[in-house]
């Protein structure tokens, strides 16, 4: 009951909310998430994270190897 | 982790939210709405004739339909049959490694499972199919898909899920045998290079002839490489931002080409059916022995999203536009299997020419494979397994729905072969007169005018898919724009299709290096660039060869190799049911047997009976060897059949015919062997009471998910215990 009226109050409306829904999908699933995904694990581990750069060249060196297919 | 994975005491597993079971009088009240909605629309379907039905009918009765399936039929499937287990970890959890195991967000992963099972087919067959009225077609796509293609998907996924991700070639093996196993493999190979072979034949029908299209699709090559750079180099990891560009440059491109087309550009652009072929098989060399950031990463992407946009935009230009079925429920083609587009009565063909959006057994090779690496909980098998192939089918509906709002004279001079047409809107015009069509050289004109491009025999379902939705969203956002709308639905099929076409021949490559490899090491290896250009070069030969058969055959390749095709993509269905029997009956599982046993026995009676007709059948327009005979018998009397000009042609036709032929009997014998191999299984499964599986033994799962697309508050709050839980615990356990 509480949450529910802060959000009315004071949290992003309904619009906002379903933009900010709408970059999430697609930050995720056009894996472009996969990077800050990354980044937490490195702080939450303590370890100096790569370059974005490397990370990606990372990313696409191990598509190389995957067998995905599309269907028809 | 302190324990060890296979000593974890059973105890240590999260506790799961409980899914309440009893129905609250507002969810009856709703399904019950649910029910009545649907069955409204489905009376109105049945009892409307010859008067004029609005497609939203149809789109309400499957969606309702849908809706009831996934509520009640999946859900028993979920819990009764398959009893899946939120407490037992999946290979994502269990095997995490950042690469191909991921528990991946089920929404997000729904997405990606959609995005791979869904491109050119349920659009083009329901497309085709409408030849026998949208009666039929509705049909069979919607109870298609509940009782057999959503099932299979569902199935296939959770064992392959029990079993850390195999694939489907893999199970076989080790559940059949390897007799079995050894049929699946050349049978999945086989028939993915003629699902490759006949989706670049409905590319190249599309853009033949047609400088705006050959432009626009032309164009994705340099915007794909442009945001492969802009990735690699520029911006990396910057993927909305650079798909933005893409698509905007995509739109460009379709614009351009209303301009090229009439420019000096234009002849050069004017390609032949056999030109396109050549560019066809190149694009598809290079395009699979290129580094993956450069080419098909970057179109996937591009795909991907126009995929989920034009969806959107297509179901809410439905709504809009509120259009009137001008196809009769059913026509006389249905019972006299004389239609032009393809040969054969409403059984079996109709059920072997829709099948993606019905029943696809390509589905079980992503089923089995990348999607079950990434669940997150094995609960989310109903909504990614059986939720996608609904979402498939719903554009299957959609295509249908498109096909049926064009006026049926035009449908029947796009896709009725040249042979018959002659190619000449006259021609066309006398013909589709002569099948008691009305249409008149007027009418065809002012289609052809509208969408700038010649529409007489553009066969293989593109245009008049791109004609049945230029006309939706014409009248549903108004503007004029039939032509941008035309050819941005040619460049949306033709996208998909390029990137399956990619796709498949890199899957291929590695199927048959890893099929080679066994007996020479060396070339398994999939970074050894002898052995994967060989091998590339070997799989864009094989549906190169079968795309050029289409192409040239005088009689018209999408008549031709359609049935080839969907009856391919069936027995794959049939292998992958195959399995699911097997599996149920080892498992002890013989009370819910039915429940891929139903959809395996209809499946086996359509493509058996429709292989055998392909086959044996003696009328030459259905009989691949009755027609080779025809042909060899006129020639041997040294005279000329038409739609062949010369004697050349005439052996064009006897030998494309008798391959089809081959390929069609080797196909079905394929699948007789697994079958009988798989007999074997199930009578010592029978009298035994159950066999041992490769099944993985149950771990404990540790982490908590809703199941659904919509999470209930009993999920919620789970969800939110356990966060919490995982807050306080992260210092102790890392």
């Amino acid at each position: 009951m509480s949450a529910a009226s802060a959000r009315t109050t004071t949290g992003p409306g309904p619009v906002r909310r379903a933009l900010a829904g709408v970059r999430w999908y697609a930050r995720e699933l056009s894996g472009e998430a996969k990077w800050d995904d990354y980044l937490a694990r490195c702080s939450r581990e303590g370890t100096e994270p790569m370059t974005r750069r490397a990370f990606e060249r990372h990313r696409d060196h191990l598509r190389e190897g995957a067998t995905q297919g599309r269907c028809c | 982790m302190s324990t060890s994975t296979t000593s974890r005491p059973p105890g240590d597993a999260a506790p799961q939210p409980r899914r309440a079971d009893r129905a609250t009088p507002r969810s009856i009240a709703v399904w019950v709405l649910v029910a009545l909605v649907g069955a409204t629309c489905w009376v109105v379907l049945a009892l409307s004739r010859g008067e004029s039905v609005s497609a939203l009918w149809i789109l309400f009765a499957a969606l309702s339909s849908y809706l009831i399936a996934y509520r009640f039929y999946a859900r028993f499937i979920a819990r009764r049959v398959l009893r899946l287990d939120d407490t037992r970890a999946t290979p994502a959890e269990r095997l995490e490694n950042g690469t191909d195991f991921e528990v991946t967000d089920r929404r997000v992963l729904f997405g990606h499972h959609f995005a791979a099972i869904a491109g050119a087919g349920p659009l083009v067959g329901p497309v085709l199919a409408a030849q026998m009225g949208y009666l039929p077609g509705t049909i069979w796509i919607v109870v298609g898909v509940i009782a057999a293609g959503a099932v299979q998907d569902m199935v296939v996924l959770f064992f392959s899920m029990r079993r850390d991700g195999k694939s489907l070639g893999q199970m076989v093996r080790e559940e059949i045998g390897v007799v079995g196993g050894t049929a699946a493999l050349i049978a999945v190979f086989a028939i993915m290079i003629i699902l490759l072979a006949v989706l670049a034949l409905v590319v190249v029908n599309a853009l033949a002839e047609s400088p705006w299209g050959v432009f626009s699709i032309g164009l994705t090559i340099p915007i794909a490489l442009l945001m492969g750079f802009y990735l690699r180099f520029w911006r990396p990891g910057k993927v909305l931002e650079v798909t933005g560009i893409g698509v905007v440059l995509l739109l460009a491109a379709i614009v351009g080409g209303g301009y090229v087309e009439n420019s000096a550009l234009g002849d050069t652009l004017t390609l032949s059916p056999e030109t396109l072929t050549i560019a066809l098989v190149l694009y598809g060399f290079v395009a699979s022995i290129l580094p993956v950031w450069m080419l098909l990463t970057p179109r996937d992407y591009l795909s991907t999203f126009m995929k989920i946009g034009v969806i959107l935009l297509l179901a809410v230009g439905l709504v809009l536009a509120r259009p009137v079925l001008e196809n009769q429920a059913v026509t006389e083609f249905a019972s006299s299997g004389e239609g032009p587009v393809f040969a054969g009565s409403l059984f079996p063909f109709l059920f072997i020419t829709i099948a993606c959006g019905a029943l696809s057994g390509f589905h079980a090779l992503i089923g089995s494979g990348t999607t079950p690496k990434m669940l997150a909980k094995e609960n989310q098998v109903r909504m990614i397994g059986y939720g996608g192939m609904l979402m498939e089918s719903f554009v299957a509906i959609s295509a249908l729905i498109a096909a049926s709002v064009i006026d049926q004279g035009l449908y029947f001079a796009i896709n009725s072969p040249a042979a018959a047409t002659g190619g000449t809107i006259q021609g066309a015009t006398d013909f589709v007169n002569g099948l008691g069509f009305t249409l008149t050289p007027e009418t065809l004109q002012a289609a052809t005018a509208a969408v700038e491009e010649d529409l007489v025999s553009r066969t293989g379902g593109a245009p008049t898919l791109a004609l049945g939705i230029s006309q939706i969203f014409t009248s549903a956002f108004g503007g004029g724009l039939a032509a941008f709308w035309y050819h941005f639905a040619i460049m949306f099929e033709a996208l998909f299709i390029l990137t399956a076409v990619d796709a498949g021949t890199r899957v291929g490559r590695f199927m048959l290096q890893d099929t080679v490899g066994n007996v020479w090491k060396r070339f398994g290896d999939t970074s050894w660039k002898p052995a994967s250009w060989t091998a590339s070069a070997v799989v864009v030969a094989c549906w190169g060869y079968m795309l050029y058969v289409g192409v040239t055959d005088p009689l018209g390749g999408i008549n031709q190799l359609f049935p080839l095709f969907g009856i391919a993509n069936q027995l794959l269905a049939a292998i992958a049911l195959t399995l699911c029997v097997t599996l149920f009956l080892k498992h002890g599982w013989l009370k819910w047997v039915w429940v891929p046993g139903i959809p395996l026995v209809w499946d086996l009676v359509v493509t058996m009976t429709a292989s055998y007709q392909k086959v044996f059948s003696d009328n030459p327009l259905i009989g691949y060897f009755a027609q080779a005979d025809r042909y060899r018998a006129a020639r041997d009397a040294g005279e000329v059949l038409a739609p062949a000009t010369d004697a050349s042609q005439m052996d064009t036709v006897i030998f494309n015919s008798t391959v089809n032929g081959v390929l069609q009997a080797s196909f079905a014998l394929l699948v007789l062997v697994i079958l009988a191999n798989a007999v074997l299984i199930w009578v010592r499964a029978i009298s035994r009471g159950s066999l041992p599986t490769t099944e993985v033994p149950a771990q404990p799962s540790q982490l908590v998910a809703p199941a659904d697309f919509i999470a209930t508050a009993e999920e919620k709050d789970a969800v939110r215990a356990w966060d919490e839980r995982q807050r306080d615990g992260v210092g102790s356990r890392r």
